[in-house]
């Protein structure tokens, strides 16, 4: 290129360059309008296919082999009592992990192999989470095919993601605070507990709720430790058999019948509903506290 | 990235201006904490603390070139931790309990690993006495419900990997296009709508692709090709690679965004066109973290399950043509837990021996991101 030879042919070709700079800037931006296009026809399709199915009678009703008398009732019930044991077990676990991590853990190999298994954890596909989920608390704990199996299993799932982000929002908590603390006679725990936790609370916060929005919309784990396609009941104890939203849609989505698929479409616009509200709930939070600290 | 930079610097800055505070008299206080000679450092430190925490601020703004892909970094600890605690024994006891109790709960992520890993080992290791390893990854046939039983992992291997190639074709140049479009093109404000527009497809629950594939991309397909069967690998590879467009797209504009400013204008500099910086420089300088989003991606292509549970269909193939149905590994686990299968029969121990092949696959295409990222990594400034 930089040769003498190739400096006598110099040609800049200006406006053929400017020409193919300009095509390509089309085709960039056209990449970007297809996730875009995409996002819109999937959320026009569902609208479309479900809106007429979703009524009150639909949301309040059981399951039922007759498409019109069908309803969400038990798969709603069930995704809220999977959705309070997950966040019961897994918040203050992984919490009390990124404390241990950021504050407490000497810098060591075994500090480092914890960190390293936690980013590997966060890319294992979800269904071997139900794998372990059906060895060891559906078989082996015997907790049967219940709630609380369910709500373990998603624990392990979604811990690696809260850990991290519990992480980040302590890393991010200046280290005058602790100083401060210390000067003033602070234990450790004193200061992480009343100095550093606070501060770190709505970073912590915001990435546990998008850790559950994850959750509730998990499907293949859940099949795995046998959650129950049909469920004429709502659950009323951890011990029970239970459906959740997303496991209700794909099982009417695996039937034939079109009106199957419109029930479906119904419930999948409840599902978006709740997390678009658990998404909400994140960013209001992230814009509260961002402004005010 | 820039953020982190300063991150790092004001936490140095805030360490030095502790030091000078607590710094007894008679010593060079304003003097940087590394030169401080160990022990004799400010009283408040045990031993030599400040020098570590000197000596990690400057890894940590070179590593900050690179974008932090949920790989795993060099652990970093930047926090300060307190001095040994002289106090009553009572408070003691409490932080040695407190102590103890935050250990075991990091002690649960690693016994997940070993609780996944013990799992697919053991009952995988049953199954591999009644089934030789030969027929488990050479024969051609997976027919583990039906008589005769055929064990041959290949259609479902290939299924998997039919499927992710797939999306791959779908999302890494779409993917590319808008982070370069992002990156070099968009103005600020377009951008942060854009990208958080682009990351609501990343948290569509699964089953809703699998249902936008099978109701809406196949018959779309089918309106093309008449012969395509109602489930096939094109629909899910299709909806699976929109499904990952917002990973490499915001992954890749990261380690874009995070090249720095100097580089393009020299380019500019030396007459190149706006296209040609984005090509030339900052795409060869963003490398490793755009390499890192691909591997990503196709990692989670492959590990998903209910787009194919949905769309690709549940017949074990080996098959090339897309518009053909297809098993996957991960819809086969879903298809025989779904059934009544006796608990330590053989064809319940085929869940743990394809889940094995699954996990193994996953470790070794994480190996290979990590050494991706060392092979590529570009380090400015």
């Amino acid at each position: 290129m930089s040769t003498l030879t190739d400096a006598v042919e110099y040609a800049p070709r200006g406006p053929q360059r400017q020409r193919k700079g300009k095509l390509m800037r089309g085709l960039f931006l056209a990449s970007t309008a297809v996730g875009l296009i995409a996002l819109v026809v999937l959320i026009a399709d569902i609208v479309l296919d479900g809106a007429g199915s979703l009524t009150w009678r639909f949301i309040t009703s059981f399951p039922s082999r007759f498409a019109a008398r069908a309803g969400i009732r038990a798969a709603l019930v069930g995704s809220l009592w999977v959705l309070g044991l997950t966040t019961l077990f897994s918040f203050p676990l992984g919490v009390a992990t990124a404390i241990w991590l950021e504050e407490y853990a000497p810098r060591n190999r075994w500090t480092q192999l914890v960190q390293v298994n936690i980013a590997n954890l966060a890319a294992v596909p979800s269904i071997v989470y139900g794998i372990l989920g059906l060895a060891v608390f559906v078989r082996a704990m015997s907790l049967g095919r219940s709630v609380l199996a369910g709500a373990l299993t998603l624990t392990l799932l979604i811990l690696p993601v809260i850990i991290i982000a519990a992480q980040e929002a302590i890393r991010a908590v200046p280290n005058s605070i602790r100083l401060a603390a210390y000067a003033l006679g602070a234990t450790q725990w004193q200061t992480v507990r009343r100095q550093v936790l606070p501060m770190a609370m709505p970073g912590i916060l915001t990435g546990t709720i998008l850790a559950l929005s994850r959750a509730v919309g998990e499907t293949a784990p859940l099949i795995m430790i046998g959650a129950l396609a049909f469920v004429p009941f709502a659950p009323k104890g951890p011990g029970d058999a239970f459906t959740v939203l997303p496991i209700q849609i794909f099982n009417w989505i695996s039937r034939p019948q079109v009106q199957f698929h419109h029930l479906a479409a119904a419930a999948i616009l409840v599902l978006l509903v709740v997390l678009m509200a658990f998404n909400l709930a994140a960013v209001l939070l992230r814009n509260k506290y961002t402004k005010t600290l | 990235m820039a953020r982190a930079d300063h991150d790092a610097l004001r936490r140095e800055r805030e360490v030095r201006a502790a030091d000078r505070l607590l710094a007894p008299e008679g010593q060079d206080a304003a003097g940087p904490a590394s030169e401080q000679p160990s022990g004799a450092g400010p009283a408040y430190f045990g031993g030599d603390e400040p020098a570590e925490e000197a000596a990690e601020a400057l890894p940590q703004s070179e590593a900050s070139a690179a974008p932090a892909v949920g790989l795993p970094e060099p652990a970093e600890r930047a926090t300060v931790r307190p001095p040994s605690l002289e106090g009553p024994p009572g408070r003691r006891r409490r932080e040695a309990v407190v102590r103890a109790i935050l250990f075991a709960c990091s002690a649960v992520s690693v016994l997940t690993t070993i609780g996944i890993v013990a799992v697919l080992l053991f009952e995988a290791g049953a199954f591999f006495t009644d089934v030789s390893p030969l027929e488990f990854f050479t024969s051609t046939t997976w027919a583990p419900l039906f008589q005769p039983q055929h064990f041959g992992v290949l259609p479902l291997l290939v299924g998997s990997i039919l499927v992710a190639l797939g999306a791959a074709v779908v999302a890494l140049p779409v993917g590319l296009g808008s982070a370069i479009f992002l990156s070099e093109y968009a103005s600020q404000g377009l951008k942060r709508v854009v990208k958080p527009a682009l990351e609501v497809l990343a948290g569509v629950p699964t089953v809703v692709y699998g249902y936008f594939a099978l109701t809406f991309v196949t018959p779309l397909l089918r309106g093309v090709w008449p012969n395509t069967e109602i489930f096939n690998a094109a629909s899910a590879s299709i909806v699976m690679g929109i499904m990952i467009i917002p990973l490499v797209a915001s992954l890749s504009e990261d380690a874009m965004s995070a090249v720095p400013r100097a580089l393009r204008e020299g380019a500019y500099a030396l007459g190149a066109t706006k296209l040609e910086v984005s090509t030339r420089t900052v795409l060869p300088a963003a490398l490793s973290g755009i390499v890192a989003s691909f591997i990503l991606a196709v990692s989670r292509a492959r590990g998903e399950t209910m787009i194919v549970a949905i769309a690709a269909g549940a017949t074990p193939n080996l098959t090339l043509n897309p518009l053909e149905s297809v098993q996957t590994m991960t819809a086969y686990i879903v298809q025989v837990s779904q059934g009544e299968v006796a608990f330590g029969s053989v064809e319940y121990r085929t869940i743990f021996a394809v889940g094995l092949t699954l996990f193994a696959l996953t470790l070794l295409m994480n190996a290979v991101s990590i050494a991706v990222l060392r092979r590529f990594r570009e380090v400015y400034e």
